[in-house]
């Protein structure tokens, strides 16, 4: 009996180690050795913030069904495995380890919103995997290890983007800047575009922070009117800057309106208001590009909409993706981020470099409102 | 434009808003008055008020003047429904429980109103041209014209039914002993209804003229104007109807003002530390009369 119970326990022992080391085995080749390559998405398909990942994910679909349908990379076709994150930061974790523990993923496409991303990257760091993020904003998100990186530009990018847009294309010399204290996008905008359009020759007349739940701006704005700056300068998103815009007309400021990415829905608020202002954005619809024209149609006849940007930065980042597994000629991890590092390609949203932080280095299309319309004015370059 | 100029440009921003505040502290300062309950759901009458305005402009495209009448009217009736069925059966229970209930009256309205049409601030249509009108260095926009004009017609008119007119006369005479009033054969039920009535009307039309100057609706709107307002009508002696003007006023000024020449933050922080210091030196408002207690 004794010795029925040892030679079972013995068994037992044989059986998990097998399985232990057969797992260990698998760790790091990945599926190297299968016909796929996979790929791993993590996006708020529900939630408050689904509307971001809905659309990051439906782009990076569409760029995967294109590549497969062309033969997929280095002769294997994509699989892409996607979990929902809920916009929510333990989810996050959660999907993270299911993809690379259990899926086996080669890369990593995500998160969409900041928050949940930056829960990742302490992981994703320590792994090595190829990892990039299609539109997490936050400065802090590639800072956490060299193989992680970033299809949108930074808040403080697109500050710099417009101080220099109004300083050379508007010859603005004065400008004023008004911003929401309580909001971290809007403020390191402001500070950015304060910082080089002072440093380059222009002057700041006025700026002044308001409150988040402020409605009533008309006595800054009787302020800012006595100054009487060349460009007037709004980062916020697009209901505040519907409120602010309206009176900056009832004031009777003549100045030209200036935004950044979060004016994008602007004219379902206050079409008249803005018009005339210039914002900056990751793309437009009506730049007349191929590879944009091509991504709107095929966008369309998907999923019968049209693609916000967000769809655009998902279906750049597979385009990355892939362009760096291909130039590796494997999915080995250090392989495809030293790829990554030197990607070179023109995509949806500009052509893409990245720089010493992993950050991308790429036009910026800046967005004028005319007619009530968003056209497309310029692409501005950053060098 | 010179200092003066600014001066009085910012001091037109707070005739604005303060006479907004104004109409909307006149439900406030009325509905205490008479029954002296604090009426916290009026502020969701504002939100109500700029919902069915756009609700008849928008999915009904309603010529203009209905537009803007009937959403007086639905707001008028919405009052008196609200005094008949969540205040008048506590018209003899402590004060304690109708605050309470006005409260909880208040989160109804606000969350039927988050359920119809989404927490989502929704744009309001754009009814006056905002561009401004030049008068001499001063530019004043056609909104704040008009805003003002309607708010301080309808004062005068307000003031003219309380002090001339019979319902007017019973109103002023509830307020002031509802048993002895009842004892003269007023009706004291209906007088309160239209006391609720007159109050929801004027806070519709402050909605209105809110979301005529900030478009952007959301269900929680009415909760900041309407703790101004109510503020504004405590400042100028709460009961008061003069006073609740007054008080508007004041604190329109004030936020003007300090938004102007101190720091857009702080607005909040003066008009709120306005009320502290007035209301210790003067414990019944601006307007208010010193009441000793009998012993």
């Amino acid at each position: 009996m004794r010795r029925l119970r040892k030679l079972m326990s013995l068994t037992l022992t044989g059986v998990l180690l097998a399985g232990a080391l057969a797992g260990c085995g698998q760790k790091d080749s990945g599926s190297a050795d299968s016909d796929v390559i996979k790929i791993g998405g993590i996006a708020p398909l529900t939630g408050n913030v689904a509307v971001y990942g809905v659309a990051a994910s439906n782009g990076a679909k569409l760029a995967i069904e294109e590549i497969n349908a062309s033969g997929g990379i280095l002769g294997k076709k994509i699989e892409y495995i996607e979990y929902d994150d809920k916009g929510d930061t333990t989810e996050a974790v959660n999907a993270y380890k299911k993809l690379v523990n259990n899926n086996k993923v080669n890369a990593i496409i995500g998160a969409v919103t900041s928050k949940p991303t930056l829960a990742i990257t302490p992981l994703a760091a320590k792994e090595g995997i190829p990892m990039i993020t299609p539109t997490a904003t936050a400065l802090d998100v590639t800072a956490a290890g060299t193989n992680i990186f970033r299809t949108c530009f930074i808040d403080p990018y697109q500050g710099e983007i417009m101080a220099k847009f109004a300083l050379e294309n508007l010859n603005a010399s004065k400008a004023a800047v008004l911003y929401n204290t309580a909001d971290d996008y809007s403020l390191g905008v402001a500070e950015a575009f304060k910082n080089y359009f002072e440093a380059n020759g222009g002057t700041v007349v006025s700026y002044e922070g308001y409150g988040a739940d402020e409605k009533d701006y008309k006595a800054i704005l009787t302020n800012v009117k006595t100054q009487n700056p060349d460009v007037l300068f709004l980062p916020d998103y697009y209901n505040t800057v519907g409120l602010i815009a309206q009176q900056v007309k009832e004031v009777g400021i003549n100045a030209t309106l200036l935004g950044a990415d979060g004016w994008d829905g602007v004219l379902t608020v206050a079409p008249e208001a803005v018009e005339g202002g210039y914002f900056c954005n990751h793309y437009s619809t009506d730049d007349t590009a191929e590879e944009v024209q091509n991504f709107i149609k095929k966008y369309k006849e998907t999923y019968n909409e049209d693609p916000v940007s967000f769809a655009a930065l998902g279906y750049d980042t597979v385009k990355i993706l892939a362009a760096a597994i291909e130039k590796a000629g494997t999915t080995d991890y250090d392989a495809v981020v030293k790829a990554l590092a030197e990607t070179n390609i023109t995509s949806v949203t500009g052509t893409i470099t990245y720089d010493e932080n992993r950050n991308p280095v790429k036009d910026v299309a800046i967005i004028k409102i005319e007619n009530g319309q968003n056209r497309l004015y310029t692409k501005v370059n950053p060098q | 434009m010179d200092v003066l100029a600014k001066f009085l440009q910012q001091l037109i921003n707070g005739i604005h808003v303060g006479s907004i505040y104004a109409l909307i502290a006149l439900g406030y300062t009325m509905v205490y008055g008479i029954i002296k309950l604090i009426n916290f759901a009026h502020g969701d009458i504002i939100m109500m008020g700029a919902y069915f305005t756009f609700v008849c402009i928008v999915t009904f495209n309603l010529p203009i003047g209905v537009a803007l009448i009937t959403p007086v009217i639905l707001c008028l009736l919405s009052g008196i429904l609200i005094e008949r069925v969540a205040y008048k059966p506590l018209r003899n229970s402590p004060r304690l429980s109708a605050l309470i209930t006005a409260i909880g009256v208040s989160f109804l309205l606000e969350n039927v109103f988050f359920k119809k049409f989404g927490q989502n601030p929704i744009p309001f249509p754009q009814i006056i041209n905002p561009s401004p009108i030049s008068l001499g260095p001063l530019q004043i926009s056609r909104i704040t014209f008009i805003t003002v004009l309607i708010s301080v017609l309808l004062m005068i008119l307000l003031d003219l039914f309380i002090k001339k007119t019979k319902p007017g006369k019973a109103m002023r005479a509830v307020s002031e002993d509802p048993g002895a009033a009842q004892l003269m054969g007023i009706n004291v039920n209906s007088t309160i209804s239209l006391t609720f009535a007159t109050g929801s009307a004027l806070g519709a039309v402050g909605g209105i003229l809110y979301s005529i100057a900030y478009p952007l609706i959301d269900p929680f709107m009415g909760v900041m104007p309407g703790l101004k307002a109510f503020v504004a009508a405590v400042l100028g002696g709460i009961g008061i109807i003069p006073g609740a003007m007054l008080g508007g006023f004041i604190m329109g000024i004030a936020e003007s003002l300090t938004k102007g020449y101190i720091s857009s933050q702080l607005a909040d922080a003066v008009v709120f530390g306005i009320l502290i210091v007035v209301l210790s030196l003067k414990p019944s408002g601006l307007l208010g009369k010193n009441v000793k207690e009998k012993v």
